[in-house]
C-alpha cells in the first residue's frame, strides 16, 4: 500500500508491504541507512527516530503507521554542512568508539535538548535509559550532551510543527 | 531478521468506524495501538492477526480528565503522559511511581494504557495500579456499552473480558475522600519488567482504613486484586503489624514461578516486602504525611 510521509523534510510516498517495518523501510527502501538496526527486540534503541520530534524505536513500528507523519533521522541532524550542536558534542567529548549506537543516542539527545534546553545529568542519563552503549560506559555520551546543551539556541530540529 | 506474516491494515477514523471495522473483519482481526506488545508478538510469530486496525488517530481516545465524581482517562492515553499528568499525580500518585520504572522513556512514548490492559501480561504493570485503585473498563460496542470492574477484566493470562467486536476505550477511577495509593517494584535493570511488584491504595475515614486493595504484577494469574488483603485492611488501624500481616497474605495468595528472574521463594518475599512498603506509603500519602 501507499504510504506518504516527509523524511528529514523531504516528501516520500513509496509502495510498502503493511508488515514493512520502519527501520528496513528506512535503510532498504529509503536508502538511508544512518539509522541503525540491532536487536530487533526494542531493547537496544539503535534504531531511534523521531516521529513528530519524538524519538521512537522503529524497528517496533510498522511503516504504514507512520504515514501522514513527519520523520527525523540522523542524516537529518546535520543542515547545509552545519552539524547540529549534538553531533559536534559527540565529535568534542568522545561520545562514541564504534559508533553503532550513536545515531539512536543523538536523536533521543535532541529531542531532549528539544524539550528542555538544560537538563541535569540524571535528566540525560534518564532519557537515554532505553539505549544500550557497549563502548563508552555512557559517561562521554552524557558528557557530549551536556557539551551541546551548554550551547543551546532555540531552533529545535525535527520537533513537531 | 524478525518480520511479522503478512496482514491487511486498515487505519479506523472513528471509535465507530474502529468497532465496525472490528465486527466485520472477526477474530481474525486486531486493534494496534502502540504496538509494542502487539508488534513484538508478531515477529516471533506468536500472533498472526489476518488484519491490523490502527487506532492512533483516534484522537477522542487521549485524554485525562476529571468527570462525575470520577477520573477517565482514554484508552490511547500513553505511558509518557500518565507519567507526566498533574492530575494524576494529585489524585493517584501510584500512577506516577509507577510509571517511571515501567520500560524505558522511548517506549513509553508509544505504548498505551488500553493497550496495556488489554495485552494482559500477568507482569503488566499498569494492570497492578488499575485493580489497586478499584477502576473500571469502559468496553464498547456496535449495539452499546458496558462497564467492566478490573476484577473481572483479566478472564486469564493474555485474555480479557473485551469480545471480538468490542473495544476497550476508557478506564474511570472513583474519586473517594482521603486516599493514599503507592506502587513498589524490583527489577534486574532500568527498564526491564518486573521480577516482581506491589501497588496499594488506601481510603482513610479517620484513623482507620475504610478500604484499602493490593495489586501484585508478576506472580501469576489473579493477582491484580487479592480479595483476602481487602478483608483484611477493611476497619485496620495502620501499623507496622498491619503491613507485615498483609504483605504474608499476599504472598499467600500468589503462584510465582522460578525463572531467570528469580526464585519462587525469592518472588514470594519480595511480594512480601513490596506490599508492606506500599502499603506503608500508600496510608503516609493518604494522612498527608509523604508527597
Ligand atoms: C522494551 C520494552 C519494555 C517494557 N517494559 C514494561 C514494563 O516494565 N512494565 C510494563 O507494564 N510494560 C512494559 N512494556 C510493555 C509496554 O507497556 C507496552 O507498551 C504495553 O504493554 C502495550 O501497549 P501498546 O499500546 O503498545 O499495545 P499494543 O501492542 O498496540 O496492543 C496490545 C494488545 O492490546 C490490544 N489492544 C490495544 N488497544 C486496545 C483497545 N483500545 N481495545 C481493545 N484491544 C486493544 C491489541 O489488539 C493487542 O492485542 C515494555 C515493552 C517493551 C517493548
Ligand atoms: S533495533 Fe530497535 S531497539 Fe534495538
Ligand atoms: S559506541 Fe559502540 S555501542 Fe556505543
Amino acid at each position: 500500500m501507499q504510504v506518504n510521509m516527509t523524511i528529514n523534510g523531504d516528501a516520500v510516498s513509496e509502495e510498502v508491504e503493511p508488515r514493512q517495518l520502519l527501520v528496513h523501510f528506512i535503510r532498504d527502501q529509503v536508502g538511508l541507512t544512518g539509522t541503525h538496526w540491532g536487536c530487533d527486540t526494542s531493547n537496544c534503541g539503535t534504531c531511534v527516530v523521531l516521529i513528530d520530534g519524538e524519538p521512537v524505536k522503529s524497528c517496533t513500528t510498522l511503516a504504514v503507521m507512520v504515514s501522514g507523519h513527519d520523520v527525523t533521522t540522523v542524516e537529518g541532524l546535520e543542515i547545509e554542512g552545519e552539524l547540529d550542536n549534538v553531533q559536534q558534542g559527540f565529535i568534542e567529548c568522545h561520545g562514541l568508539q564504534c559508533g553503532f549506537c550513536t545515531p539512536g543516542m543523538m536523536l533521543t539527545a535532541r529531542a531532549l535538548l528539544n524539550n528542555n534546553p538544560d537538563p541535569s545529568e540524571h535528566t540525560i542519563r534518564e532519557a537515554i535509559s532505553g539505549q544500550i552503549c557497549r563502548c563508552t560506559g555512557y559517561a562521554t555520551i552524557v558528557r557530549s550532551i551536556r557539551w551541546a546543551a551548554d550551547r543551546e539556541t532555540p531552533v529545535a530540529i525535527g520537533s513537531a510543527s | 531478521m524478525q518480520v511479522p506474516a503478512p496482514f491487511e491494515y486498515e487505519r479506523a477514523t472513528s471509535v465507530e468506524n474502529a468497532i465496525a471495522l472490528r465486527e466485520r473483519l472477526g477474530e481474525e482481526a486486531r486493534f494496534i495501538a502502540g504496538g509494542h506488545s502487539l508488534l513484538p508478538m508478531m515477529k516471533l510469530r506468536l500472533a498472526n492477526p489476518e488484519y491490523l486496525i490502527d487506532i492512533n488517530d483516534l484522537t477522542e481516545l487521549f485524554f485525562i480528565t476529571e468527570e462525575a465524581g470520577e477520573i477517565r482517562i482514554g484508552a490511547m492515553t500513553r505511558h509518557r503522559e500518565l507519567l507526566e499528568s498533574e492530575l494524576l499525580a494529585e489524585h493517584f500518585p501510584i500512577f506516577r511511581d509507577a510509571e517511571k520504572v515501567i520500560a524505558d522513556p522511548v517506549v513509553r512514548n508509544r505504548g498505551t494504557l488500553g493497550g496495556s490492559l488489554c495485552q494482559a501480561d500477568p507482569s503488566e504493570d499498569l494492570s497492578a495500579v488499575c485493580a489497586a485503585l478499584d477502576a473500571s473498563c469502559l468496553i464498547k460496542s456496535t449495539t452499546g456499552e458496558r462497564l467492566v470492574a478490573m476484577t473481572d477484566f483479566h478472564v486469564g493470562p493474555y485474555e480479557t473480558a473485551v469480545g471480538d467486536a468490542e473495544m476497550l476505550t476508557e478506564i474511570r477511577i472513583p474519586l473517594k475522600a482521603n486516599s493514599g495509593s503507592a506502587y513498589e517494584k524490583v527489577e534486574r535493570r532500568a527498564g526491564d519488567w518486573a521480577v516482581v511488584s506491589s501497588g496499594a491504595a488506601v481510603w482513610m475515614d479517620g484513623d482507620v482504613i475504610a478500604d484499602g486493595r493490593v495489586g501484585l504484577a508478576a506472580v501469576g494469574p489473579n493477582t491484580t486484586s487479592i480479595g483476602p488483603v481487602s478483608d483484611a485492611l477493611r476497619g485496620a488501624a495502620p501499623s507496622e503489624e498491619l503491613y507485615q500481616q498483609v504483605g504474608e497474605i499476599a504472598a499467600a495468595n500468589c503462584s510465582p514461578q522460578t525463572d531467570q528472574r528469580g526464585s519462587v521463594a525469592y518472588k514470594k518475599h519480595l511480594a512480601m516486602e513490596l506490599t508492606r512498603r506500599s502499603l506503608r506509603r500508600a496510608v503516609a500519602r493518604a494522612q498527608g504525611q509523604e508527597a
